[in-house]
């Protein structure tokens, strides 16, 4: 037996398994899990997220861009400080490398945070707070209403005079805040959700927007730095032996230059859009879909704007950081419920006395997700690529990366980690199915659906009495 | 019957939970419903309640209060690239631990004598305060069961 928390690789625990301690389900048994280990809250994270050094980094699914944006700048940095920086602060002064490193360590600082920390995710519904809202919205809404779908779930709420529609979240089981959004990439809700940007493998929400428009700020001036006194250099070199000359003696100062060149545009050109957002205190999303622009009436305004552009700069990057609220290192309670059930009907907690009980009872919401084109929770990664492709092209992410991306790590994500987490349990088909060491390859969709749900059946520790109301309620 | 908050474990049995849910109509800050939910009428004065929640939205708005203090720390934050926040304390969390203790406070003297259970919000995602309601096993427990599931159940039917 692994004394480890999950850190070691698992190579035989399934076959010695036999747990004394609780025999509750007989499900247990073939199930690899360590007898008394407590696990960690983001070991069973429902969204589809990778964490890291055991909790404490939390990024995207996807990060493959992230590494990209990572070696150029500290591949340019690093050819800039090794090559070009001797030469200027000989000719002119020692502190350009110190402002280029000052400026550096800002960039590299910010990006890892932006990166790595929770956006704002809002954690699913406990099962309890499922049911009572279901019921609530029955209540609402006057008994189910003729068919199979139920009536489309909002709630509107008046913001400083601006009447505000909350959607309700299938995936989550929530009640949106407002400016909420859920990422279908991530399959999370975020809070004041910004946009998922790729280049630094992460959501953009309330909690790290600050972060990415420092980096992005100090990336334009870094890059500005860099591309001026490349070019200075390349010149004063120049007056000395001549053009070609000067660019034979320093050929980084060439790719410098390029990548440079190229990224200025765009970086300096989201940082100006950002500064114009911030100032207005919207976010890309709301942006984007024009949700308080003035063409859609005149009575059309920005509840959350304080007014003027110091406030909202100031409330934006220098307001209160709140807190993380998916307590990902805290260990998982014996008795707390677990969070609620189906992203698509596949994902599933529950107790295994309910588990044919929420199994019927779900088929109404598991036609939910599909109605909705947001609440896109297939992922991608599966032999299967068509809807790899839809799911990427809906996104406002560069799309020719993202396919590329999805095939390519897709497998090569799979097995490095099954291999590090033992217990890491993962609730999307394409990796929740086995025991390590089982590849995945093209298993179908149902054969992982009956091993993940068994794998979860013993993690499960409602407290029997609210199991036994949530299946009353839930069995309507 | 009055219980304490480690009896209320054990010797009572959950019956069912209410949730207190946000209340939006300032924004995005903080703030929860003050209104009395009916499953708590019998159980505990209004008055006791809507103190508790008053409370607990005051110190909800001080956390996230956009004044001279936040600034300071928010520009130190930024001058520091963000370095500082794995040394030091958000004043957020310093709340946050306040309101916990204010949580098990209440929960010690007001809501576990009458057999209820205040959860802090945090654990919830900060969503709902959820209050759990407990009765006695062996006393009149399968009455007022009977009636919240059927109260619950008749919304459902």
């Amino acid at each position: 037996m692994t004394p480890g928390g999950g850190s070691g690789p698992m190579k035989d625990c399934e076959y010695s398994q036999i747990s004394t301690h609780s025999s509750s389900s007989p499900m247990e048994s073939p199930h690899k899990k360590k007898k008394s280990v407590p696990k960690r809250k983001w070991e069973v994270f429902p969204g589809r997220n990778k964490f890291f050094c055991n909790g404490r980094i939390m990024m995207a699914r996807q990060t493959g861009v992230f590494y990209l944006t990572l070696v150029l700048i500290l591949v340019t940095s690093g050819l800039f400080f090794a090559f070009d920086c001797p030469y200027l602060s000989e000719k002119i002064t020692p502190a350009i490398p110190a402002i280029g490193g000052i400026l550096f360590f800002f960039v590299m600082g910010t990006l890892l945070r932006t990166s790595f920390s929770d956006p704002g995710v809002l954690p699913r519904a406990t099962p309890d707070e499922a049911a009572d809202l279901e019921r609530q919205i029955d209540i609402a809404n006057g008994s189910s209403s003729g068919g199979y779908r139920p009536p489309p779930r909002t709630k509107e709420v008046i913001i400083n005079g601006q009447t505000v529609k909350l959607k309700y979240c299938f995936t989550c089981k929530i009640f949106r805040p407002p400016r909420a959004s859920h990422c279908s990439l991530c399959d999370n809700c975020v809070e004041r959700f910004d946009h998922h940007c790729p280049w630094v493998g992460n959501c953009v929400g309330k909690r790290n927007y600050r972060f990415f428009y420092m980096f992005i700020l100090s990336l334009s001036f870094l890059t500005v730095f860099i591309f001026a006194f490349v070019i200075t250099h390349v010149i004063l070199r120049s007056q000395q032996t001549g053009f070609l000359n000067a660019l034979k003696d320093s050929p980084a100062s060439v790719l410098e230059a390029v990548v440079c060149f190229f990224s200025v545009w765009s970086i300096v050109g989201l940082s100006g859009f950002h500064t114009y957002l911030i100032s207005s205190n919207q976010t890309t999303n709301e942006d984007i879909k024009g949700s308080w622009s003035n063409k859609r009436g005149k009575e059309n305004y920005n509840p959350y704007s304080y007014g003027n552009i110091f406030t909202n700069c100031c409330a934006a990057l220098c307001g209160p950081l709140s807190p993380s609220l998916i307590d990902r290192r805290g260990f998982i309670q014996p008795d707390t419920p677990q969070l609620a059930g189906p992203s698509n009907g596949i994902t599933m907690y529950g107790a295994t006395q309910s588990q044919s009980n929420m199994a019927a009872a779900t088929p109404l919401l598991q036609s939910e997700p599909s109605i909705t084109s947001e609440e896109l929770t297939l992922p991608g990664k599966t032999s299967i690529s068509g809807p790899c492709a839809t799911l990427t092209l809906g996104q406002p992410t560069p799309p020719s990366s993202m396919p590329n991306l999805t095939s390519d790590s897709g497998l090569t994500d799979i097995i490095p980690l099954k291999e590090e987490h033992d217990g890491h349990q993962f609730l999307t088909p394409e990796e929740a199915p086995s025991p390590p060491g089982m590849l995945p390859s093209g298993s179908p969709i149902t054969h992982s659906h009956t091993m993940h749900v068994l794998s979860l059946a013993s993690q499960d520790s409602l407290h029997e009495d609210s199991v036994r109301g949530l299946v009353k309620l839930s069995s309507v | 019957q009055v219980h304490s908050l480690q009896e209320l474990r054990r010797s009572a049995s959950l019956a069912t939970k209410v949730f207190v849910q946000r209340d939006y109509s300032d924004g995005t800050t903080c703030q929860f419903q003050t209104k009395f939910p009916p499953e708590l009428e019998s159980r505990i004065e209004r008055q006791l309640f809507e103190e508790t929640v008053k409370t607990l939205n005051g110190f909800y708005a001080e956390a996230e209060k956009i004044g001279g203090s936040s600034y300071l720390e928010g520009c130190l934050a930024c001058a520091t690239a963000y370095f500082i926040f794995l040394c030091m304390e958000t004043h957020y969390e310093k709340v946050l631990k306040k309101i916990s203790k204010y949580i098990q406070d209440q929960n010690e003297k007001i809501y576990a004598p009458r057999g209820l259970l205040l959860t802090d919000p945090l654990e919830r995602g900060m969503r709902v305060i959820e209050i759990s309601i407990y009765e006695d096993r062996c006393s009149s427990g399968s009455s007022s069961s009977g009636s919240s599931s059927s109260s619950s159940g008749g919304g459902a039917g």
